[in-house]
């Protein structure tokens, strides 16, 4: 099962396992990990679940697409590796993803 | 451990957020869940969308896993009914007999579907839609080839039409009023989802006075008072809900289209707090009180409930937002729209499938309806948090940046 790490704001990491085909949203919010809200559950509607990828993984995360980019356009400090972790699906090709969560979402 | 007992009375989204808050807020004591169906919270949204399309597995329609609860000290107990709540004894009883003795309660007992009184309601292939239950037995009437109507052209029935489309299946919607989506959007905004919805091969019958459901065995039609007869394999009947208040009735909580609440999510009991569809509270946005269905108001009351139970009072103070997926539509709205006397347009509802629908109140803009324009409605839901306004000519003006039309 890939794994992925989440870097609170204050810098406490929590390392979680998860099931390929798992979103990066999924894997924060079922393993109790707090700074990720996913009020509307994954719909890509609410953009409380937004997250910044560690730049040495962004290459392999993907781009976001047209709908995704508009709702970052909104979220609190935008990064260039802003993302909304409801649209990140973990593969194998991701075992390992490092993820930061924002101070707060909306 | 103290000794203390949080009881959250349905296993709703509101439960699952209150849950969770509890924990986060600091609440040491035991907290016990209980919902008269067998799985742990779950997303009711997507029942009507990709879950009733077959694109969803019922373990992703999860809020959170079993073993989030397992591991916060949350006790699930699934599949019991609570059918009195004891006051002045502090403890709930169940359909078994059970009691569950409580120090804090929470009412997260969300609503009920409004049931149709009519001819062949009762036979087989007809259906409501609410819970995963309903929709793992419609699935069994879906199939390619087959017929469905659905009873009411509201946006659980849209949805469903959308979803029942997708596996090929002659979908009908009736509308008893004169346009879909009558009572929630502007005349602009129900036109494009009937053109839509046409264009996807949907038949959508407006001014429909449904007479009776026809079948034998099983539902074979629907017939209408001006005798036309539509048949069917399937019947979904989606008209609405009434809040789940029995409980909280019959334990003398003051109830009023909803168990009526204060800005704490307080009931006139200050032990017992409720949350989601089934509350009646005041928002101060729209100066009125409200009773809404949404997770956005699920969600946002729960915390707040959470709060108060954990002894930290905040106020609600949350701008009503929702949405609704259909076909390639992205529909996102923010706001109340109740009440309004102008509608300015972004975009084109007449051809294209891509606007904005902005509703005003004299000057004041009330709402946005947005079609694949996440843009527009991120604009108006923080406008409309900050209290802002903004100018019709902008908002109308594809030219102009949305961002500059708010202030």
């Amino acid at each position: 099962m890939p794994s992925v790490k989440f870097i609170a704001h204050d810098g406490q990491e929590t390392e979680v396992h998860v099931a390929a085909g798992t979103n990066v949203m999924h894997a924060a919010v079922d393993n109790g990990v707090s700074g990720i809200l996913a009020d509307c559950g994954g719909a890509c509607s609410c953009a409380t679940c937004h997250c910044y990828i560690d730049e040495a993984w962004q290459d392999r995360t993907g781009s976001p697409d047209d709908v995704e980019e508009q709702m970052l356009d909104f979220v609190m400090e935008l990064k260039p590796n802003s993302r909304l972790s409801c649209q990140i699906v973990v593969d194998d090709s991701l075992d390992g993803l490092v993820v930061h969560l924002p101070e707060k979402q909306i | 451990m103290s000794d203390e007992h949080a009881v959250i009375i349905g296993a709703s989204h509101a439960a699952a957020q209150l849950s969770a808050g509890l924990r986060q807020g600091g609440w040491e004591g035991r907290i016990s869940i209980v919902g008269a169906e067998a799985i742990p919270p779950y997303h009711r949204p997507p029942l009507s969308k990709d879950y009733l399309a077959g694109d969803k597995h019922a373990d992703e329609l999860l809020i959170r896993p079993a073993t989030y609860y397992e591991q916060q000290g949350i006790d699930l107990v699934l599949g019991s009914r609570v059918t009195r709540i004891d006051r002045a004894g502090k403890e709930i009883e169940l359909h078994d007999g059970g009691r569950i003795p409580y120090s804090k309660l929470a009412l997260t007992t969300g609503a009920h579907v409004r049931k149709l009184d009519i001819a062949g309601g009762e036979l087989d292939g007809v259906f409501y839609l609410r819970d995963l239950n309903d929709v793992d037995r419609i699935r069994a009437y879906v199939g390619p080839g087959k017929s469905a109507v659905i009873i009411g052209g509201g946006y659980i029935g849209l949805e469903t039409a959308a979803s029942l489309r997708k596996q090929d299946m002659a979908v009908t919607v009736l509308e008893a009023m004169p346009r879909v989506l009558q009572r929630v959007t502007a005349p602009e905004v129900s036109a494009f989802y009937s053109r839509v919805h046409a264009e996807e091969g949907v038949n959508i019958i407006t001014d429909a006075q449904v007479q009776a459901i026809e079948g034998g065995a099983g539902v074979e039609g629907v017939s209408l008072a001006d005798g036309t007869r539509i048949a069917a394999d399937l019947v979904i009947i989606g008209v609405g809900v009434i809040p789940a208040t029995e409980l909280a009735e019959a334990a003398g909580l003051e109830v009023n289209n909803g168990i009526v609440v204060d800005e704490y999510a307080r009931t006139s009991d200050h032990d017992i707090v409720a949350a989601g569809d089934c509350t009646f509270h005041y928002n101060p946005i729209y100066d009125r009180h409200l009773r809404l269905e949404s997770v956005q108001n699920a969600t946002d009351q729960a915390k707040l409930a959470a709060g108060t139970l954990c002894g930290k009072l905040e106020a609600y103070n949350a701008l009503p937002w929702f949405w609704s997926d259909q076909y390639d539509l992205k529909l996102q709205i923010a706001g109340l729209s109740q009440g309004f006397d102008r509608v300015v347009m972004r975009g084109d509802s007449e051809t294209g499938r891509s606007f904005a629908a902005f509703y005003f109140g004299g000057d004041r803009l009330l709402a946005v309806d947005a079609v694949n324009r996440p843009k527009e409605f991120m604009s108006v839901r923080r406008a409309l948090g900050q209290g802002q306004s903004a100018d019709p000519a902008l908002l109308a003006d594809e030219s102009a940046d949305i961002k500059a039309a708010f202030s």
